[in-house]
């Protein structure tokens, strides 16, 4: 059951602002590849262009979901989603005025999710007992990190084959920062999920990272092919970490 | 929803039933403009309250029904039940087609855009001469109607036509808050982009919002000829319904149908009492005040300051 990402030569602009220049990169099945770099250097807008949210100017996306070959670039969100794609987005956006119940049902917004509510509930609330605490208050009166935990809830509602988190470490102590990132890990053996996951903080992403991308100013500056290779180069040294 | 249905049907019978009972002509020509304004307000909410996208163009939709009503009068006259259904396939229709245009655009240029086609759609009608252009159009109601062998006033055909559109439109709003449909929208206007990230398909539903919003303004518009007598552009197309049916449920409350009804009713008898008493000059200034009042004291409207005090009581 092989699902995966093939992003090739994606240029993006918000008006005339070019943001992403020619970025390639694959996130084969079963792995979880990290796209690392600092603020404002296009992570977010690459995750976007993967969702359909925002239009690529060119380049092309192709997700293999069990198989079979879908090109996304001009597919609409709401199609993409029902293939099996999920993100958790940049800085959580749960609905905070609607209870944690409430939000999850909302992942599951699709009629195809709608069929396996009840499970993936369940499965939710075990994954995340806290949730299962709180499941009648309402989302924004949460702490940060049981946000975050509800944010990758209410994805995984839909059924994923492939997980796109986007800086899930935003906002969140080191101690819960660490928490979470052990859960998407643990999420991902749990469901086979293929996860591409953006992320700032370098040392935390690449404990879970199969492979890792650099991503500097819209364009890949430094492939890993293993968590061991980034962690040990000299471009992310200087450019990255500033030591 | 069934049960509902029926009490707001029954709610209707009665209150048609009341009025024949006290048959004085006033009381049908201000309860009409304050049902019109139900009918407007309800609207209006079912964009601007449920999916948060802020319509300042409700009187040109409003205008689109009355003006099909003129230009059908002049054409092929058909009786007024279907010209209400014309007028809001006309405003539905227009209300698509603003949609595919603007709601990529949000926020306050959402907004500009729809006021953009208020003023785009009045130049329209007042070079349009079949219509009566500047100079406006006659429209002479009949003074009775017979409807099974029953002989009524014209006005009590009018205020009956306006009372079963308002249970209409009620009925709808409140089917469509309880709905996927409703929990779509209020996705929308909390966050679209985790709505988009839940699959919600947010341009659809935002379609489907305006779509439905200005059918029932256009709906609310179309007897409004038949209603005056003398149809001009710029009462037609008058600020009192922009104003109005954005003042209405903010005063009211978003959220709920419930809060446009309150809102409608408390504005709109308000209007009526100031235009005998003082002048209709004053109605705009009175919604102003409120506008003010509420947003200083109560900014969830009169629904959201009831459910606060609900809820105070019950913690206690």
């Amino acid at each position: 059951m092989a699902s995966s990402i093939t992003i090739e030569n994606v240029h993006a602009a918000y008006g005339s602002v070019r943001v992403i220049h020619d970025v390639s990169m694959t996130v084969n099945a079963g792995e979880t590849v990290a796209l690392l770099g600092t603020n404002g250097n296009g992570k977010s807008t690459l995750m976007k262009c993967v969702m359909g949210i925002v239009k690529p100017a060119a380049g092309r996306i192709v997700a293999e979901i069990d198989g079979v070959k879908h090109d996304l670039v001009g597919m609409s969100t709401e199609r993409i989603v029902d293939l099996g794609i999920a993100l958790v987005p940049e800085g959580r956006r749960l609905f905070p005025k609607l209870t944690v119940e409430e939000n999850l049902l909302l992942g599951a917004f699709r009629p195809t999710a709608r069929a396996k509510i009840k499970e993936n509930m369940t499965f939710c609330f075990e994954a995340f007992p806290r949730l299962a605490e709180r499941r009648k208050q309402l989302a924004g009166s949460m702490s940060g990190g049981e946000q975050q935990m509800l944010a990758l809830a209410r994805a995984l509602m839909l059924s994923p084959r492939i997980l796109l988190v986007d800086e899930p470490s935003v906002g969140l102590a080191p101690l819960l920062v660490a928490r979470t990132i052990d859960a998407i890990k643990q999420l991902k053996d749990h469901y086979q999920l293929t996860v591409l996951m953006a992320e700032q903080n370098f040392t935390q992403a690449i404990r879970i990272a199969d492979r890792g991308y650099v991503i500097v100013h819209g364009k890949i500056a430094f492939e890993g092919g293993s968590a061991a290779e980034l962690n040990n180069n000299d471009l992310i040294r200087q450019f990255y970490l500033g030591m | 929803m069934v049960k509902f249905s029926l009490i707001a049907v029954a709610v209707g019978v009665a209150l048609l039933l009341g009025a024949h009972w006290v048959s004085v002509d006033y009381l049908y020509f201000a309860t009409y403009t304050i049902l019109q304004f139900v009918v407007l307000a309800t609207a209006w909410n079912i964009l601007g309250g449920y999916c948060g996208y802020v319509n300042f163009g409700s009187a040109a939709f409003f205008a689109l029904g009355a003006y099909s009503s003129v230009f059908l009068h002049k054409a092929f006259p058909l009786p007024v039940p279907l010209l209400i259904v014309v007028g809001g396939i006309v405003s539905g229709i227009v209300g698509l087609g603003m949609g595919y245009l603007t709601l990529r655009l949000r926020g306050s240029f959402f907004a500009i855009a729809t006021l953009a086609l208020a003023v785009v759609l009045a130049t329209l009608v007042v070079n349009w001469d079949y219509v009566g252009g500047s100079r406006g159009a006659y429209i002479i109601r009949p003074e009775s109607i017979d409807i099974l062998g029953l002989k009524i006033t014209y006005i009590e055909y009018l205020f009956a036509l306006m009372l079963a559109l308002t249970v209409i439109a009620l009925i709808a709003a409140r089917a469509i808050e309880r709905s996927q449909l409703g929990f779509g929208f209020a996705t929308i206007r909390d966050d679209e982009l985790a709505a988009e990230a839940c699959g919600v398909p947010t341009l659809k539903l935002k379609l489907i919002a305006t779509t439905l919003s200005g059918a029932f303004m256009g709906m609310a518009g179309a007897p409004f000829p038949y209603y005056i007598g003398y149809l001009q552009p710029s009462s037609a197309f008058g600020l009192e319904y922009a104003v109005n049916s954005i003042a209405m449920p903010m005063i009211g409350g978003t959220t709920s149908w419930v809060g446009p009804l309150v809102g409608a009713i408390l504005l709109g008898t308000a209007q009526q009492y100031a235009t005998v008493t003082i002048s209709s000059a004053v109605n705009l200034l009175i919604v102003g005040l409120m506008l003010v009042a509420f947003v200083i004291i109560a900014p969830n409207g009169i629904v959201g300051l009831v459910q606060e005090r609900l809820r105070a009581r019950r913690r206690q």
